[in-house]
């Protein structure tokens, strides 16, 4: 017997840890749950964590209300079948109860006003730990997170005031009102999750795998065609085999021209491609540290 | 399907601001083809602006605003990267001399440590500073890049004279594997390809070695130890009487049928059945994460440690340990501090300050002993209940602790049983 696991199986296991460490350490903890195969691999992997009782903290989606609709009927069924609790928390709300405006013009995007109706969801439900999906690969500001990242009573991110995180011993302790987000998959890379969830024969959600959809381009950038965004003049709808490789709200999430039809197909595409998958996320387009920014804000 | 063979290595870096560190892991993603293509153009333009000739490497491992504009990197950066057959994580940290928290925690869990000499200046006070550190924190495998080479003419002479010297100061180091590689990261000699300038040098490249470094027996395999994070109890109809003890084995191999003892109550039974949502397991070893079953009904909570019944931990509310300290309010002699063991947490004093130790000399300061921020020292601590404890150097699990602030919350100091 040969007492190594592969990475795969590693990975797993730091992740079930922290979740545990999660459940263990903090009163009222919730899963963001944003429809992504990410958020999909922590439900799976909470399910591992807690098997066979079930998963002890509820999900929380984010809705802007710009979903694809393969998110919410995928969300459903999860939900049922896991048992799980869900809680919706609606951008629409936080613009029509004048939290939030809108954004205006082609560009226009809800993924800003998401962090609003978040923070104002963690703190209807007075959640003290919030399970999130990023991982550190993702993006540059992404790097430094820790496991359990602290958050100051207005939910925002100080980089330069991180707790040290060694061993596998977290410090959850925290003054009241304060919260952590919490990000159990931190040392994944895109390849290790579709690895995983091909080994692991996870099912997803249709749009990751090609799919005809009707597309157009924008700065480089494939978008689906549909009611929430407003064309330019000159950009033409072309229908094509494309995929997601994140989802997220449909303004800003970009497909990719693709022929991967299965997982496998999926993991080959990616060991080869030659783009971040954030390469397709306009909102992170629109500065160099854009995402430092939002974080700092209190985003995901 | 190859991936499921593939291992997880971990590995630290650690050089002063101009070794080139940035560049090297620049170079480890770029040659072994882990950069996308947006990736390297946002750098490519970074470096326009910079007024930079050439494409900057090292801008690829600078993450934060405030770093890119300092040029300086001032925290640990986790990096990704993998081959065919490991993935790597890379826990990149600043050699700034203020920096030795960062050092210690980037090699907290690291299987390899990269230190990093520049050819022209040979081993340095930081080198040293690095390997210490290094060999405190038990870092089981140690690889001395002698960098710049291509700035000394790739010379045999300069490269086995910062070897010696180096080696002369390991004899009084605990480091068990140490290797010297002669590289240039920034014309890629010996990092991913062989150096075609160094002929004399016949050992293996940077990344031939880390992808071939016998990791697999760098965790305990002979104590069994397994701490209890989490009791699972489903509580419904199908699994009425289920009471499960999730953890991960910190130490040991464990075995259905195991005869154990359960810390700290003392009551022995039997493992009746080791869990996974993947089904029953035959036996479970570190780092998994498993669901243990008892043959009998005994209470245990988080907190708890099972382990065999002829093979104990220290049970013990005294000990020593090195402690590195992390806050700008220097360690209090006498103070109070809540403690973080395995799953187990608890308060405790400082009874006594040893010694601080210089961590360039490995000097024993008996005179000077205030513990501040980025010092390490031997202290006695006095714990205010009984910890179920190996020695470090043993299980370095089962041997670590850290201190948190009872004002703050904030880890102050991490804590190595001696």
């Amino acid at each position: 017997m040969d007492y190594q696991l592969n990475h795969l199986k590693e990975l797993e296991s730091e992740s079930i840890f922290i979740l545990r460490e999660v459940a263990s350490q903090f009163e009222n903890p919730v899963l963001m749950f944003s429809g992504g195969k990410d958020s999909i691999l922590m439900v799976y992997l909470a399910q591992k964590a807690f098997y066979p009782g079930k998963i002890p903290f509820p999900l929380l989606h984010i809705d802007t209300g710009h979903n694809f609709d393969e998110t919410i009927a995928y969300r459903d069924a999860l939900v049922k079948k896991t048992g799980a609790r869900l809680i919706v928390g609606s951008v629409q709300e936080a613009i029509d109860k004048g939290m939030v405006v809108e954004e205006k013009g082609v560009n226009a995007s809800r993924n800003g006003l998401q962090t609003v109706a978040l923070l104002e969801a963690l703190e209807k439900g007075k959640y003290d730990a919030a399970l999130g999906g990023a991982r550190r690969d993702e993006e540059k500001a992404r790097a430094k997170e820790r496991f359990f990242s602290h958050r100051d009573e207005f939910g925002q991110w100080d980089p330069k005031n991180q707790r040290p995180e060694l061993w596998n011993l977290f410090n959850a302790k925290k003054q009241y009102g304060e919260h952590f987000r919490v990000f159990p998959i931190s040392n994944w890379t895109e390849l290790d999750v579709w690895q995983y969830l091909a080994m692991e024969k996870v099912e997803l959600p249709s749009l990751y795998y090609a799919h005809k959809r009707d597309v157009f381009e924008r700065d480089g950038v494939l978008l689906a065609d549909c009611d929430f965004i407003q064309k330019k003049p000159g950009e033409v709808v072309k229908n094509m085999m494309v995929r997601c490789r994140t989802i997220g709200d449909m303004t800003c999430t970009g497909v990719w021209p693709s022929n991967a039809t299965t997982t496998e197909d999926i993991i080959e595409e990616v060991a080869t491609t030659r783009m971040t998958e954030r390469g397709g996320r306009t909102d992170d387009k629109r500065s160099e540290t854009a995402m430092e920014d939002r974080k700092k804000k209190g985003y995901f | 399907m190859d991936y499921q063979s593939s291992e997880l290595c971990r590995f630290t870096t650690a050089g002063s601001v101009d070794d080139g560190k940035s560049t090297l892991i620049g170079r480890m993603l770029y040659d072994s083809k882990s950069i996308f293509q947006d990736q390297m153009e946002q750098i490519e333009a970074s470096s326009l602006r910079r007024g930079e000739s050439e494409v900057n490497l090292a801008l690829l491992t600078d993450g934060l605003k405030s770093e890119r504009e300092q040029g300086i990197t001032i925290d640990v950066a986790y990096r990704y990267f993998a081959t065919p057959k490991r993935k790597f994580i890379i826990a990149d940290t600043p050699g700034h001399i203020q920096y030795t928290r960062n050092m210690v925690t980037g090699a907290s869990t690291a299987n390899v440590a990269l230190v990093l000499v520049d050819a022209r200046n040979g081993v340095v006070e930081q080198t040293r500073r690095h390997a210490i550190i290094a060999s405190l924190l038990q870092i089981p495998h140690l690889v001395v890049c002698i960098n710049k080479m291509d700035l000394v003419d790739y010379s045999e002479d300069v490269y086995e004279g910062i070897k010696e010297d180096f080696e002369k100061f390991a004899a009084k180091l605990d480091v068990k594997d140490v290797h010297f590689i002669p590289i240039s990261a920034l014309k890629g000699d010996n990092v991913v390809h062989r150096s075609e300038k160094m002929d004399w040098y016949d050992g293996s490249t940077l990344m031939y070695y880390l992808e071939n470094v016998h990791i697999a027996s760098d965790y305990n395999f002979i104590d069994p130890r397994f701490p209890v994070q989490y009791v699972v109890r489903p509580n419904t109809d199908e699994h009425h009487d289920y009471r499960g003890y999730a953890g991960r084995v910190a130490g040991g191999i464990m075995k259905k049928g195991d005869d154990i003892i359960v810390l700290p109550s003392g009551f022995t039974s039997k493992i009746k059945k080791i869990d996974s949502f993947d089904g029953e397991l035959e036996e479970a070893f570190p780092p998994m994460s498993v669901t243990v079953l008892l043959e009998d009904n005994i209470d245990i909570s988080r907190g708890d440690m099972i382990v065999r019944v002829n093979n104990q931990p220290e049970v013990t509310q005294d000990m020593d340990i090195m402690i590195s300290w992390f806050n700008e309010r220097p360690l209090i002699s006498n103070g109070k501090y809540t403690i973080m063991h395995t799953t187990q947490e608890a308060r405790c004093m400082i009874k006594d300050i040893k010694y601080r130790l210089d961590i360039n000399t490995l000097h024993r300061d008996l005179e000077n002993k205030e513990i501040k921020m980025n010092d390490i020292g031997r202290v006695t601590l006095r714990i205010t209940k009984p910890l179920f404890v190996d020695a470090y150097r043993k299980n370095r699990i089962t041997g670590s602790v850290i201190l948190v602030d009872e004002g703050t919350n904030e880890t102050v100091g991490a804590g190595m049983i001696i």
